[in-house]
């Protein structure tokens, strides 16, 4: 099916927190084609900012042909997005890039920060009654997912830097003890480079196959600007983020 | 969208249906906007810089929107020329659309070299990148320097009977001067403007927002400077101009004709809308239509000053 590029109708544009917001658009041809993992790059219909900004599919609604882009306010772009409001429309390009491989039977989904949103998409193509999943924060008052998850997945595990919240310390902190307990076959990981690297790093000691969801700068999100392109692990050609991922392998990239 | 009797152009035995090409560095190698763009409709593909070596291109935060524009360091990645021809190529010369190489070299012998290379049936013309202010060696170094632009044009029209076109820098006092070096040398063509050399600063951090400190600077911002430059241009030399610096939609496009270039490239906007190379020359049909207007060629360098 090819990709698309045309101006969707928003139908809600929400606060989930201070900075965070959730943006429901209907687009019915992508969200029947959009898997876990991928992204829509989002172009505001007015004259700045200019380049579209890439939004991570955090859930699709097939039957009401919609999509949820959550996204944190950060920048010019974030802050247009933010602006919109029922009815409006925004220039909507996806879904792009490669998704998540969901050949799997017990998989753990592990999310830090924004990381988080992609995986309600993951979670709801995996099997409710297997799937856990762990999320990190700074604090109690980033972690307002738990609802989000009700139903997904079997069991959710946090971590909080300050301890607020489920155990003190980063997500790495926890894994381990998980990995040990519990009998995982994959693990999915999306945050903060930093994170994804520690991750990758106890699955691959502990012998569990780990994918990563990588961010990036990037212009066209074609595979063309190559504004995103990322050094390769495993001896193979530079890889474009946007194009041969966002989802890697975590040792393709780490 | 059909072939269009107003819009077919030939610049320097480059025949093209639209005079609608796509900028080098935009556009990839053309298979990557197929799913937006008829590849068999468009003017031309200029491919993504080639060098002999392939090419990681540069550490760090690439890109950075800027008002009305965007700063790049990309710094030439590209897979290398022999990856480009036994690779690349033959996946794309299927297309109708004629296809440029832009090449870019670190030495004046490495141009001649790979206008060698690409002096095969499947390529329409040669792009000189002179002007690429990205990398530390080779690119703009011979494009701010006259004696060393024409030494890279004669290089590599003595390595090929491909058309070359020379793509000049704005960042240069006398961009004329410029313009004459390489026409004297051979140039069949000049291409114009890459991108203007700038920068952002982070003032959370006091750190540059590009990897690489610098970048070239594109997209609607350049504009003004662009449509100078190629009407300063065209008043002193006799080869055509592939205008290009900001064009986002018709009206654009239509400014540079009418400034002196005999075609137009899209770059910056390909980013925005996958399918830009396309909606311009749409737009220039209606624009031509409605003006009455026979054939493109009758507004090229038709600026009224007086």
């Amino acid at each position: 099916m090819p990709k698309i590029a045309m101006d969707v109708v928003v139908l809600e544009n929400k606060h989930l927190s201070d900075d965070v917001k959730e943006l429901i658009v209907y687009a019915p041809d992508i969200a029947k084609q959009a898997m876990p993992g991928q992204f829509v790059h989002l172009k505001v219909i007015k004259s700045e900012p200019l380049l579209r900004r890439p939004i991570s599919i955090a859930s699709v609604d097939e039957a009401k042909g919609t999509l949820s882009l959550i996204y944190r306010i950060v920048g010019k772009g974030t802050a247009a997005i933010a602006d919109l409001k029922a009815e409006n429309q925004v220039n909507c390009l996806g879904p792009l890039g490669h998704g998540f491989d969901l050949t799997c039977k017990r998989p753990l989904l592990i999310g830090g920060g924004m990381g988080i949103a992609p995986l309600i998409f993951l979670a709801q193509r995996l099997c409710p009654a297997t799937t856990s999943i762990l999320m990190g924060g700074r604090n109690k008052a980033e972690l307002f997912w738990q609802k989000r998850y009700e139903g997904l997945v079997n069991e959710i595990f946090i971590t909080t830097d300050d301890g607020s919240l489920g155990v003190k310390g980063f997500t790495v902190t926890l894994l381990p003890e998980l990995l040990k307990t519990k009998q995982y076959d994959r693990i999915f990981v999306c945050g903060p480079e930093i994170m994804m690297a520690g991750v990758a790093k106890i699955a691959q000691s502990h012998g569990v196959a780990c994918q990563v969801s990588l961010e990036k700068h990037m212009a066209c999100g074609l595979g063309a600007c190559l504004s995103c392109t990322c050094e390769s692990k495993d001896g193979s050609k530079r890889k474009k983020v946007c194009k041969d991922g966002p989802v890697f392998w975590a040792q393709e990239v780490f | 969208m059909k072939q269009n009797s107003r819009l077919a152009t030939e610049i320097a035995g480059i025949k093209m249906k639209t005079p609608v090409m796509t900028a080098s560095g935009t556009f990839g190698f053309g298979e990557e906007f197929s799913e937006f763009v008829d590849l068999n409709q468009i003017g031309a593909i200029v491919v993504k810089g080639t060098t002999l070596k392939p090419r990681s291109g540069n550490t760090g935060v690439r890109i950075a929107e800027t008002p009305s524009g965007m700063l790049n360091c990309i710094g030439l990645e590209n897979p290398g020329i022999e990856y480009f021809l036994t690779d690349i190529l033959p996946r794309i010369s299927h297309y109708d659309a004629p296809i440029i190489v832009n090449i870019s070299g670190s030495s004046v012998e490495e141009y001649g070299i790979l206008a060698k290379k690409l002096d095969i049936p499947e390529i329409a013309a040669i792009e000189l990148n002179i002007s690429c202010p990205n990398v530390k060696e080779g690119g703009i170094i011979f494009g701010t320097d006259p004696l060393s632009a024409a030494a890279v044009v004669k290089e590599a029209k003595k390595n090929t009977k491909k058309p070359v076109i020379a793509k000049l820098s704005p960042n240069v006092t006398d961009i004329v001067v410029m313009a004459k070096a390489v026409e004297e040398a051979g140039a069949d063509v000049i291409s114009m403007i890459n991108t203007l050399l700038g920068m952002a600063i982070n003032i959370n951090s006091w750190k540059p927002v590009l990897g690489n400190v610098t970048g070239g600077l594109s997209g609607p911002a350049v504009k003004p400077i662009a449509l100078r430059m190629v009407w300063q241009v065209a008043q002193a030399v006799h080869i055509p101009i592939i205008g290009m610096g900001g064009i986002m939609k018709a009206e654009d496009a239509i400014e540079f004709f009418l400034a002196g270039a005999s075609a137009v490239a899209v770059g910056t906007a390909n980013f925005v809308n996958p399918s830009a190379a396309e909606d311009v020359a749409k737009g220039i049909i209606k624009y031509l239509e409605k003006k009455n207007v026979e054939h493109i060629s009758q507004l090229v360098g038709q600026l009224k000053c007086n």
